[in-house]
């Protein structure tokens, strides 16, 4: 907001602080969310993770209010140029957020049966590592929409790839483990599935990042991810095959 | 066609109809249009946006020569229209003004009944050989006007009494019944209701089809809503011309975001 003067009206300038304080609350949340799950995970916190599965209800809850703030200032401001990008980046923005946050419940709701079982080697760590990254990849993206820092948005869509990567590693990781003692497949399965909600939090992430350029430049992002992967290239090597949200 | 997206739709690029070059006005001292260059599509509705005192009606009437009528005031450049000059010594202004229609802010019709307010301009351009013909000519001006059916049942009345929404779509009938090629509003909607204002926004869209329309507002939605293409003038300058979907979600210049967004520019 600084780079741009004031509006004449200036309660039309306190509605849109209004809406980006409210996704910037939404957004403090969904980051809680992923670091409690992850560390749920790793340290068998059955509380912990509880908590994360309640705490989803007013992420809800919060999307639904900012949907409605969004739409009233569409109908009551009429929101033209940067204005108008403000509201529909907040709009995406909270759809993304509130996937997250059913992401990391989801990831809760496994940690509850998980307990149950035997851990796999190391592999609730590297969890752990991988949605430590993807919680800083929100938090850049989001320090960038504040500072409308259109660098570090890019930063962050660049940096999903490596959390591809770490999917990857994981997923091999997990088929070895299968494979040595079919009694690993249940954990494994549900492990498995917790590294493809990280991997798709990355990508909401991203999509974050993406609105903020849109919003900086009025541009959508070019494509700006590099994809130099060589496991994404080569099919027998990868199962990620998802396409990309860009 | 429907299906396509209203970016598309609108995108479609017409032939040019006024060329302005190195347009400047002055009115004595005062230096108030700075070099305008500017092209105005046919059948399309070109919006003129911007602060009071910027220089956007002063533009418009030069487009059918209102300034010869000011003493003081000076056009130099060139504007032209299908490629004629229209300061040209041998063009009649009164010619022009037939070729360029002009509605104003405050509906002006004559005191005279409804039928001669729209008979008038025909019977001097000599467009009617007997009566019958006229009559035609000022059924389908009404009806263009969409008024025709308000009004059909009273032509003899007066054109003043009839109500501001009602007198502004006669003036428009009345500017189309010299069948012009461009059609100059100027802040056609500031005197009307919301209801009235509709109404003359659906006859410009609707005049598009036929005409270049060029349209003076100060009302940022009504010239989103109505044009295809928004000039924005500041101090005497066009600061930014473009396809107005444009100008409203990514305007280039900073004061045309400023204007637009409401902002102190």
């Amino acid at each position: 907001m600084d780079q741009l003067k004031e509006h004449i009206v200036r309660s039309f300038d306190r509605d849109l602080e209004g809406i980006q304080a409210q996704i910037m609350k939404m957004g403090g949340m969904v980051e809680d969310a992923i670091r409690d799950a992850a560390k749920s995970l790793e340290t068998r916190d059955q509380e912990l993770a509880q908590k994360v599965r309640q705490g989803d209800k007013t992420i809800d809850a919060l999307e639904e209010s900012l949907n409605e703030e969004a739409a009233r200032v569409i109908a009551l401001r009429a929101p033209t140029a940067t204005d108008l990008r403000i509201v529909l980046s907040v709009m995406r923005m909270s759809a993304n957020l509130e996937r997250i946050g059913d992401l990391s419940k989801n990831m809760a709701k496994r940690t509850g049966v998980l307990v149950q079982m035997q851990p796999i080697g190391g592999t609730a760590a590297s969890l752990r590592r991988m949605a430590r990254e993807v919680e800083l990849m929100l938090k850049d993206a989001l320090d960038s929409y504040i500072q409308r820092d259109e660098a570090l948005a890019i930063d962050v869509i660049q940096r999903d790839r490596d959390v591809d990567q770490m999917y990857n590693t994981l997923f091999r990781e997990f088929l070895t483990f299968m494979l040595e003692d079919p009694r690993n497949i249940t954990a494994c399965m549900h492990l498995h599935f917790i590294a493809k909600n990280i991997e798709r939090m990355g990508d909401h992430v991203t999509s974050i990042a993406e609105q903020v350029v849109f919003l900086t430049s009025g541009q959508k992002p070019g494509s700006v991810r590099i994809k130099n992967d060589k496991t994404s290239s080569d099919p027998s090597l990868s199962l990620n095959l998802d396409d990309d949200e860009d | 066609m429907y299906d396509a997206p209203s970016s598309a739709r609108d995108m479609t690029v017409n032939a040019t109809k006024i060329a302005a070059r190195n347009v400047q006005v002055y009115y004595g001292d005062n230096h108030a249009i700075k070099d305008v260059d500017v092209d105005i599509e046919d059948k399309t509705v070109t919006a003129f946006i911007g602060p009071s005192g910027c220089g956007k009606s002063t533009f418009l009437r030069c487009i059918n020569r209102m300034n010869d009528t000011i003493d003081v005031a000076r056009v130099e450049g060139k504007i032209e229209l299908d490629g004629e000059d229209i300061y040209d010594k041998r063009v009649d202004p009164v010619q022009l003004r037939a070729k360029v229609g002009m509605v104003f802010q405050k509906p002006n019709p004559f005191p005279k009944s409804i039928y001669d307010n729209v008979a008038y301009g025909p019977k001097i351009h000599g467009m009617a050989k007997n009566k019958a013909e006229l009559d035609e000519i000022v059924e389908k001006a009404l009806r263009r006007g969409a008024i025709w059916d308000e009004v059909k049942d009273r032509l003899h009345a007066p054109g003043t009494g009839l109500s501001g929404g009602q007198q502004q779509r006669l003036c428009i009938a009345r500017a189309v019944a010299t069948e012009p090629e461009v059609l100059l509003m100027d802040e056609p909607c500031s005197a009307l209701d919301p209801i009235a204002t509709s109404q003359v926004e659906e006859l410009i869209d609707e005049l598009r089809t036929n005409y270049s329309v060029v349209i003076v507002t100060h009302s940022m939605q009504q010239a989103a809503r109505v044009s295809q293409k928004t000039a924005f003038f500041h101090l005497g300058n066009l600061v930014e011309f473009g396809e107005t979907g444009k100008i409203f979600t990514n305007p280039d210049d900073p004061r045309t975001e400023s204007y637009i967004t409401g902002r102190i520019g």
